[in-house]
């Protein structure tokens, strides 16, 4: 085993993992300030320049802060929970090609850390669903009522959608004949992008990707209205800036995969194909992910919540048929004209 | 083959780490003086009214083991695309009668009403 391997690793990690927890503090800066301007506001503009060390404020204030444990609640499970919501939120983009492959002092690196693992997508599948668990642990080991109701309406819908999600995984995955995310831009680098041949799919993505991560307009899980805060409620300081953080981080991870899967990953027509090219990948899918990203603020500032009957009959009456009719589309079309999929 | 996953062996470790130390962190260097009143289950400041844990609609036991029958049913999908350009036709109509048999089940279940809300 080389040592050295071992080193690209560790520090491939560490610069995915501070940079998700760079993306986190600033993103909700962004959203601040969005939201804000949608509301004809100023938005957060007293700490640093244009309110630019609010994020850091926000976070020194939070460790600084006392930290409440119920005194019925289940101790262990009450501390564990939110690293298990946290860990899996940061571990998905682990599949994720942020680039080809460069010369680093006379070392070929690839710009990604597991990115032609050969079962990527199945990878993002399964751990997606891993981060179910924080949520109900954190709602059940609070034992307030809000808190229970919150965890168990999240998993319902978490679970509900996640069949939509997997489907609409089918049509790229058809398409480029691969579960490994690196095939599948690369895939796309020939092709075009694979929003042109799914457009259907790429639509369900995003709207049970937001269902997913629990976002505006199926915020259900922490309605204050009705839920005080949902699975949450009881948590305060720094555990509960790890629950606000998994769901400003996961807003990154499913950006970067609906990116990835249907908008070209790193690549750019004319731009990426140049022998120079291969240094800006990141930038370029950091730049699709940040414009995903202000998609989905946009979202949260226009439409209202949505009702959980309504919720779950959409995820199951609307989403399914609608993706499963869209596999069946697909495969159809692929099999009646296969020279337009070929090369 | 294994050897792949080593990577995100590393990752995930890391990223263990880095959540367990910044709960630790909170635990340092935060304040801590427990009262009785704050020790409460948080109710809008009411007395909480019954248990925390209580029993829940059975329509959330439902969805989850129609969400394990779906699951599964779609995971099988996945072999089946990867595979799906070298399987033509075939591929096509054998997709075809699995997507079939799995609509009588969707169907069943909606005409039963587990998928009604109220």
């Amino acid at each position: 085993m080389d040592v050295a391997l071992w080193i690209e690793w560790i520090i491939k990690a560490l610069i995915l993992v501070l940079g998700l927890l760079t993306g986190f503090a600033y993103l909700t800066y962004m959203e601040r300030k969005f939201l804000a301007r949608f509301q004809n506001r100023y938005g957060p503009n007293r700490a640093g320049p244009f309110g630019l060390l609010q994020p850091v404020a926000d976070g020194v204030k939070l460790i600084f802060k006392e930290e409440l444990i119920p005194a019925q609640a289940d101790k262990l499970i009450f501390m564990a929970a939110p690293i298990i919501t946290t860990v899996p939120a940061l571990i998905i983009l682990g599949v994720l090609p942020f680039g080809g492959v460069v010369n680093i002092m006379g070392r070929e690196v690839p710009l990604s850390i597991a990115g032609n693992l050969n079962v990527g997508v199945l990878y993002i599948a399964a751990i997606t669903s891993i981060s179910v668990y924080g949520i109900v642990l954190a709602g059940w080991s609070s034992n307030n009522k809000y808190a229970t109701m919150g965890g168990i309406r999240s998993s319902a819908q978490m679970i509900s959608y996640e069949l939509a999600l997997a489907l609409s995984f089918v049509g790229p995955i058809m398409l480029a004949g691969s579960l490994s995310l690196a095939d599948i831009v690369e895939e796309q680098m020939r092709i075009g992008w694979f929003i042109i041949y799914q457009p259907i799919g790429f639509v369900i993505f995003l709207i049970a990707a937001l269902a997913e991560i629990n976002r505006a307009p199926f915020d259900m899980p922490e309605a204050e209205q009705e839920l005080t805060a949902g699975y949450h409620v009881e948590y305060s300081g720094m555990k509960f800036a790890l629950f606000m953080m998994t769901e400003y981080i996961k807003m990154i991870v499913v950006s970067a995969i609906a990116a990835t899967l249907f908008l070209g990953g790193y690549h750019l027509p004319f731009v990426t194909d140049q022998p120079w090219g291969v240094w800006l990948g990141p930038f370029i899918l950091i730049g699709k992910i940040i414009l995903l990203l202000w998609g989905i603020i946009w979202v949260r500032a226009t439409l209202p919540r949505v009702r959980y009957d309504q919720l779950m009959a959409m995820g199951w009456k609307v989403l399914l048929p609608i993706a499963l009719f869209n596999v069946f589309l697909t495969s159809v079309i692929m099999v009646l004209f296969p020279n337009w999929f070929s090369h | 083959m294994l050897f792949d996953y080593l990577p995100i062996i590393v990752l995930i470790i890391i990223s263990t780490g880095l959540a367990g130390i910044a709960v630790l962190l909170g635990h340092l260097l935060g304040p801590r003086r427990p009262t009785l009143r704050k020790s409460v289950p948080y109710e809008s400041g009411m007395r909480p009214i019954g248990p925390g844990a209580r029993r829940m609609p059975v329509r959330f036991y439902l969805i989850a083991v129609l969400f394990i029958l779906f699951d599964i049913e779609i995971i099988f999908f996945l072999p089946w695309a990867v595979v799906f350009k070298k399987l033509g036709l075939f591929g096509l109509v054998e997709m075809f009668i699995f997507i079939a048999i799995l609509l009588v089940g969707y169907v069943y279940a909606w005409k039963k009403g587990a998928l009604e809300w109220e």
